[in-house]
């Protein structure tokens, strides 16, 4: 079922959809249309996807979002999921692989590589505004050149380059504070708000625990902070998002952070953070969550296990996935910052549990 | 041989190594008998065997009346005596097996060491405590004597040494840990018991299930659950696929009643971790993919999933679960037996059957596998005869003069 994508009740094109300003009940019946015509198509293009269909569902109708079947993420992991022929792949996605595990394999055609690089776009521009700004990136340029050892990180870095111009590098190949470049930039863009992007932890030890122990501040009063990547590094430290945006602000004057939430497994799940401090679902996507006993819908303010919904997987079956992050949604269509959609709060990872029995062999750690 | 004394290893219970007295004792003694009697004694009104089920199964087989039985059950020779010193392996997982590999080793009339798991259990040191309180004891100066537990990190070099010394070992732990103890050289008259990867079914008799009293169906409800989930389904003895015997019509109807309750038991009893329920589901998407004689699954919430197979898959042994998922099969006949019973099938549980029928059936059809016949309740029971050994048997030797 190639071809031109039909137009949602009400909403037209996914590509011209508004980023945050359509009311759940018109988002709901437009997502519900798009998302059953990606079911239907991946059933029909991908084997293992059908299997999963057939064996699991037995064609149960789909009434609402909630009924939509659903994948583990950690499936893509150990198989290879896609609904195109290879010649029609113009990007591979690979998540982090850890120890014993495969990384996953996201498969992009052309479609779904671009519909990716909109939502990005329109999503980042409603932080930052219509022009690209000069961007510091909290990390070092050697990660990021280096391709050779796939990482999130430079993943994420260069997909978030393009709004930046120009895009310099605060850390230096030892992963120091280049303070003299970043003293630099800043007087060299003074009439401008200015892109800083970096992973969560890695701003949290390479910029504000490294200026707090040299005592230095440094003039980032115009910045607009967005990062992402997981607080799990941090938890030891106790460190939530409202802690980080203070000890961030005390050393940079940097008062605008934004984090984000989001997977490589599903393209167009970029979850951003506003003002407010909820993140948010964009048009394109939503959240539900799942009590991890029985897999049932939960409402607002219950915690469980976040599935991640997103009209862009066209190439592989990730437009449904059951990710393993607990979360709970916060509001909808009622964030005080005006936006529509859904908000909610992420908790972090799943936690790992022992596993009893006769043989030796441990679950592995379940991250990346 | 290298000294027993420099080994850096931790002596949780008894004296140093150097001074442990290896002159076996006859299978039974009198002395060990008492001691593991005592130590039942002891145990049983514990508040830990309260929290402790599998500590409150190790003293309930410890106690006099069962060892009397097993000594008046075992083989019938005149002169059986220990081999010697004994190195037991325990697994890593399954807290009080080192229990019952000391008692298996006493039993039998050994000298005994028994390295304990890395994994910090509860159970461990509560038994430990008891152990010692009790060598400490006069009557008991030779069984304290005779037996070590230790503790050391996962070491060839000390398990090499150790060996050296040994008449017998006792390796736990699956395929890879047995693999793995027996790469390095073994006296000549070492012998091994060793407790390989097991895989485990349930049969279930649907014409016994349908016409079971609620009571009884609730028990043998109750009895599955303790099987599977016990031991989050990976035990050895946990059952990895339920095979129904009877009419289609019949077996229909009467697994709309049987999983239910299972169901019910599960949702009160057991604790499913949400990162299990997402391996499950994971487990479950990947069989649907790879499995070519799963027809269809069903899930009860997240705590059961069942998979109908259309066939008896060649590769069965390495189609098992964890923390519930159940392969389900239908059959009129017993002609998938042989296809089930492979040299990895440990343990058949069931209901609506007559056990030693079924023994027969395995022996007339010559087959390689299933080594116990327990009813439905019992697969996690542990005894002397185990994975196919008389365990304490095999541990001793006879003198023959006649």
């Amino acid at each position: 079922m190639p071809g031109p994508i039909p137009s949602a009740p009400g909403l037209g094109d996914p590509a011209e959809w508004p980023t945050y300003s359509v009311s759940e009940p018109v988002k709901r019946r437009a997502l519900l249309g798009e998302l059953q015509r990606l079911t239907a198509w991946h059933a029909s293009a991908c084997r293992p996807y059908r299997d999963i269909l057939e064996k699991m569902h037995h064609g149960r109708p789909v009434a609402v979002l909630e009924d939509l079947p659903f994948l583990p993420v950690r499936l893509f992991k150990h198989e290879k999921l896609v609904s195109v022929a290879a010649s029609e792949v113009v990007k591979t996605m690979t998540s982090s692989g850890t120890s014993g595990h495969r990384p996953s394999e996201i498969f992009l055609d052309a479609r779904t590589a671009s519909l990716q690089s909109k939502v990005l776009s329109r999503i980042v521009t409603d932080v930052i505004g219509p022009q690209r700004l000069p961007m510091l990136v909290i990390d070092s340029a050697a990660m990021v050149a280096d391709r050779t050892r796939f990482s999130a990180r430079a993943a994420g870095v260069r997909g978030f380059s393009v709004f930046g111009r120009p895009v310099e590098y605060a850390l230096d190949d030892q992963m120091q504070l280049d303070v003299p470049l970043i003293l630099s930039f800043a007087e060299r863009h003074a009439d401008q708000d200015l892109l800083v992007f970096g992973f969560t932890s890695i701003v949290w030890q390479h910029l504000v625990t490294a200026l707090e122990a040299s005592g230095q501040r440094l003039p980032l009063a115009r910045g607009v902070l967005i990062h992402g990547g997981g607080w799990k590094r941090m938890e030891a430290q106790a460190v939530d998002g409202a802690h980080f945006a203070a000890r961030l602000d005390a050393v940079t004057g940097l008062k605008r952070v934004h984090n984000y939430y989001g997977m490589v497994e599903q393209a167009g799940s970029v979850f951003m953070e506003c003002a407010r401090g909820r993140l948010h679902t964009s048009t394109w996507s939503e959240i539900i969550i799942r009590d991890p006993l029985d897999f049932v819908p939960l409402p607002l303010g219950q915690r469980g296990l976040i599935q991640l919904l997103s009209v862009l997987p066209h190439s592989y079956p990730g437009h449904s996935i059951l990710s393993e992050d607990e979360g709970e949604i916060v509001g909808v269509d009622d964030c005080p910052c005006g936006r529509m959609g859904t908000t909610f709060r992420v908790f972090g990872r799943v936690q790992d549990a022992e596993i009893r029995g006769c043989s030796d062999t441990w679950s592995p750690a379940h991250t990346g | 041989m290298s000294s027993l004394s420099d080994l850096p290893l931790e002596i949780r219970v008894g004296g140093a190594l150097t001074s442990l007295d290896v002159r076996p004792l006859p299978a039974y003694a009198p002395v060990v008998c008492d001691f593991l009697g005592e130590l039942s004694r002891v145990l049983l009104p514990t508040p830990e065997v309260r929290t402790f089920p599998d500590l409150a199964a190790f003293a309930y087989w410890c106690r006099p009346a069962n060892l009397s039985r097993l000594a008046r059950e075992s083989s019938g020779h005149r002169h059986r005596i220990g081999r010697g010193l004994v190195l037991h392996i325990a697994p890593a997982t399954v807290p009080i097996n080192f229990a019952f590999s000391l008692a298996f080793g006493m039993l039998a009339g050994n000298a005994n060491v028994v390295r304990i798991p890395d994994t910090q259990f509860a159970q461990v040191p509560i038994l430990c405590g008891h152990l010692k309180r009790l060598f400490s004891r006069p009557e008991y100066a030779r069984v304290a004597a005779m037996n070590r537990v230790v503790s050391y990190p996962r070491s060839d070099e000390i398990t090499s040494a150790l060996t050296a010394h040994c008449q017998a070992r006792v390796l736990w732990g699956g395929d890879a840990t047995v693999n793995h103890l027996r790469k390095r050289t073994v006296p000549p008259r070492c012998i091994d018991v060793a407790f390989a990867d097991r895989y485990s079914l349930c049969l279930l008799d649907g014409k016994a299930v349908a016409e079971a009293t609620d009571e009884a169906l609730e028990q043998l409800a109750q009895g599955f659950f303790n099987d599977a989930y016990l031991m989050d389904q990976n035990a050895c003895s946990s059952p990895q696929l339920v095979v129904w015997h009877g009419e289609a019509s019949v077996v229909d109807q009467v697994m709309l009643r049987f999983w239910p309750a299972v169901e019910r038991l599960t949702r009160q009893k057991y604790e499913l971790a949400p990162v299990h329920a997402v391996d499950k589901f994971t487990q479950l998407c990947r069989i649907a993919i790879g499995s070519p004689e799963a027809v269809s699954t069903q899930r009860h919430g997240n705590f059961i999933y069942r998979i109908r197979l259309r066939d008896i898959p060649s590769n069965l042994e390495a189609q098992r679960g964890q923390f519930g998922i159940f392969r389900e099969y239908v059959s009129g006949d017993l002609a998938w037996l042989p296809k089930v019973a492979g040299i990895r099938t440990q343990t058949l549980t069931c209901f609506g059957f007559d056990r030693h029928a079924l023994a027969q059936q395995i022996i007339n059809q010559g087959l390689v596998g299933i080594d116990r016949v327990v009813p439905v309740g019992r697969a996690l029971d542990m005894g002397v005869v185990w994975d196919g050994y008389d365990v304490v048997d095999t541990l001793s030797r006879i003198i023959a003069a006649d």
